[in-house]
């Protein structure tokens, strides 16, 4: 609690003990209660009131009569009225208006709270940043450092600026970036973007970033600066209120004037339309409806999901369509061995398993760069054993020949092997085929191909699972598009495609469903910013993606993409029940009021509780 | 030109009252309060001084809302 929180706290107590004091303890004459039974409970109501009831003043003052200050003021100032005239009974009066400071007290306990929790979740804002000068450490200000200086970063501190390290090796932690537990090993030459934790060795990095641009200032800033983008439901509130509050006022009046016109009962019909007064009060929708979705895109940042608007955190649970890029998205975008087939055994004379075959393969392909054997050495990654190598040569277009062990190895196309005279065999998959010959005779083949990511599968059955149609789309070969589609079990595929072609199709989709487009941001911005929400993936470091798209997942992992559909769902799903709640009970509350039904402390219970519940609601949206 | 400022206030509503107040100060363009984040961000009319200006809002945003503060 902070010292306002705390003083209104005080004020509360002390209201509370005298409120019971003057009621119950002190027992005035007969002769002297009438005078002094006023004056008396004049105390605790300014106690307790004197701050609501400047506000309201000041209200009038800005011609901006219509708020709850406004309605507090005349509810329990006319409750006071009525029991100096009529009823006698003070302690109305003044509980309503300490009920409502209670309240008021919960709510900004509340979203303090909940405001600090979500930046302490984002807290990956570094506070310094160190250099080193004359053979010492210094802590400076990360805003000073220049691009190319040279800070270091000792274990269990932040990585300040975006750079490259120039020395020393560690891993990183970079969960509060991309919600991902595991740690990053990194090492000399690698780049690092701020906002990880180091987490074991002394890193020193050359900064390519002055510290605005850098990776954590810039999500700090897009996470910050989400909850101004207002959702509809935001913006329905803010008319809602706006109408709202002068229409009670009016109603009040008019419940006030008019029957007492037909009846003469005024005392009664004041009563009504105070307790009516009470119950209006707005805060409850206007306070939770802004929380939750500051709450929702909090929890959403936790997991590595940006969401850049409390608009797009809205359009994104109404999604029922997901466009999706192959390649950077469903694959991983960089070649691998996804099979390696060995010849049986009754035709290869020499025993091959698939570990040998590999084995061999990345034996000869050794000193080529080509990418087919960075990858296959990839796949073996013990390649540099005491096997011994030799007449290594490299036939461009065609594969490479090595002697290994003594035994003449080929690797490479099939028309290397219709060179040398080896019977090769196609294979049933797509991709890029290296076959290998020991000795002049056919071993087998590895298949070399951009490689589906592990959890593709699970997130395309999600995403169908929650109703929502999924599309690929791909510049690749039909052929390619197919086995991946057929893979991934999605129906909707279109192959071949231009980036034009994308937006173009996308188009076609956006005529009849609400569609999310993912990709991996490089060459898709015209379709991110066309799609309904465009979601780029893996975008941690790349700026171009973070400008174009509405939702950013930092890391790539696509099962992201079903979760930040279920954020969004949860979250919207709570502002709606918030707002049928709070509306609902208010309004059965004001009918109460109205026919004498609920007395005001009912009213001040329904104002209070209302908010104290929606507000809690509001929080859930953050787990 | 765009400017950030921290502030605090008690009540989305009081914030809402604050943007309003905001806009409707002389040299400002635009104005903007995330009451989550506590924060105004301004964007000032050219030729004009940011900080005159916004003492300027941060007057007028006192006569709307007394509890209120922006930190300059």
């Amino acid at each position: 609690m902070n010292k306002k929180q705390k003083l209104t706290l005080a004020r509360i107590i002390i209201a509370g003990v005298l409120l019971i004091v003057f009621n119950f303890v002190i027992d005035l004459p007969d002769r002297l209660a009438g005078a002094l039974k006023p004056v008396l409970f004049l105390i605790p109501y300014f106690i307790v009131g004197y701050d609501i009831l400047l506000k309201a003043l000041k209200g009038i003052k800005n011609r901006q009569v219509f708020d709850e200050n406004f309605l507090m003021a005349v509810a329990t100032i006319g409750a006071f009225c009525l029991a100096i005239f009529y009823t006698g009974d003070y302690l109305e009066a003044i509980a309503v208006m300490l009920f409502y400071q209670i309240g008021e007290l919960f709510q900004s306990v509340a979203v303090g709270r909940s405001r600090k929790n979500i930046s302490a979740l984002m807290d990956i804002r570094p506070d310094y940043a160190m250099i080193e000068k004359d053979g010492k450490l210094e802590r400076v200000d990360p805003e000073e450092i220049e691009i190319g200086t040279i800070i270091t970063v000792t274990s269990g501190e932040k990585i300040p600026i975006d750079g490259v390290i120039v020395e020393g090796h560690s891993s990183i932690d970079t969960k509060a970036l991309t919600g991902e537990s595991l740690p990053r090993e990194i090492k000399t030459g690698d780049e690092v973007i701020s906002g990880c934790i180091n987490l074991s060795g002394v890193l020193k990095i050359k900064t390519t970033k002055e510290f605005y641009d850098s990776t954590a200032s810039k999500i700090l800033d897009l996470v910050e600066n989400a909850t101004s983008r207002k959702s509809k439901s935001e913006n329905f509130i803010t008319r809602f209120a706006r109408v709202y509050t002068p229409a009670v006022c009016y109603s009040a009046l008019a419940l006030a004037v008019l029957p007492t016109i037909f009846t003469g009962d005024f005392a009664k019909w004041l009563y009504r339309a105070l307790t009516f007064l009470v119950i209006s009060c707005p805060c409850a929708l206007v306070i939770s409806i802004p929380l939750t979705f500051f709450a929702g895109i909090g929890g959403a940042g936790r997991e590595g999901i940006l969401i850049k608007g409390s608009n797009f955190l809205e359009a994104l649970s109404k999604i029922s369509c997901v466009i999706l890029d192959k390649t950077g998205t469903l694959t991983k975008g960089v070649f691998e061995v996804a099979a390696v087939h060995p010849m049986s055994e009754d035709r290869q004379a020499e025993l091959t398993d698939e570990n040998n075959l590999l084995h061999l393969a990345a034996h000869v392909e050794r000193y080529s760069n080509h990418p087919a054997a960075i990858a296959l050495r990839k796949a073996y990654p013990n390649e540099a054993d005491d096997c011994e190598i030799k007449n290594f040569q490299e036939f461009p277009g065609y594969g490479v020949q090595a002697v290994i062990n003594g035994k003449e190895i080929h690797a490479g196309s099939s028309k290397f092997m219709d060179k040398i005279g080896a019977e090769w065999h196609k294979c049933y998959k797509t991709g890029t085929i290296i076959h290998i010959a020991i000795n002049k005779i056919y071993a087998g083949h590895i298949v070399i191909s951009d490689v589906i990511k592990n959890n593709s599968f699970e997130a395309v059955q999600e995403l169908k699972s929650m109703k929502i149609k999924t599309v690929m789309l791909t510049g690749d070969s039909e052929e390619t598009a197919h086995e991946a589609a057929e893979e991934l079990k999605i129906e909707n595929y279109f192959s071949g495609l231009l980036p034009s072609d994308k937006v173009s199709k996308a188009e076609e989709f956006l005529k009849d469903y609400k569609t999310a487009f993912v990709g991996d941001g490089i060459n898709d911005a015209p379709v991110l910013s066309r799609a309904d929400v465009g979601i780029a993936m893996g975008a941690l470091g790349s700026d171009a993606a973070i400008e174009a798209a509405d939702v950013v997942l930092m890391d790539d992992d696509p099962l992201k993409i079903p979760r930040a559909v279920k954020i969004s769902r949860k979250c919207m799903k709570i502002v709606k029940q918030n707002i049928y709640f709070s509306i609902g009970v208010k309004l059965i509350c004001l009918l109460l009021g109205a026919s004498g039904l609920a007395n005001m402390w009912l009213a001040v219970f329904a104002d209070v509780g209302v908010m104290v519940l929606a507000v809690l609601n509001a929080i859930r949206a953050l787990f | 030109m765009k400017k950030s400022y921290k502030i605090e206030v008690d009540c989305a509503n009081c914030a809402d009252k604050m943007e309003q107040a905001a806009q409707k100060t002389k040299g400002v363009k635009n104005a903007v309060v995330n009451f989550m984040t506590l924060k105004m961000t301004v964007e000032f009319e050219d030729g004009f001084d940011a900080h005159e200006v916004i003492s300027e809002v941060r007057e007028n945003c006192k006569r709307v809302e007394s509890d209120c503060e922006i930190f300059i």
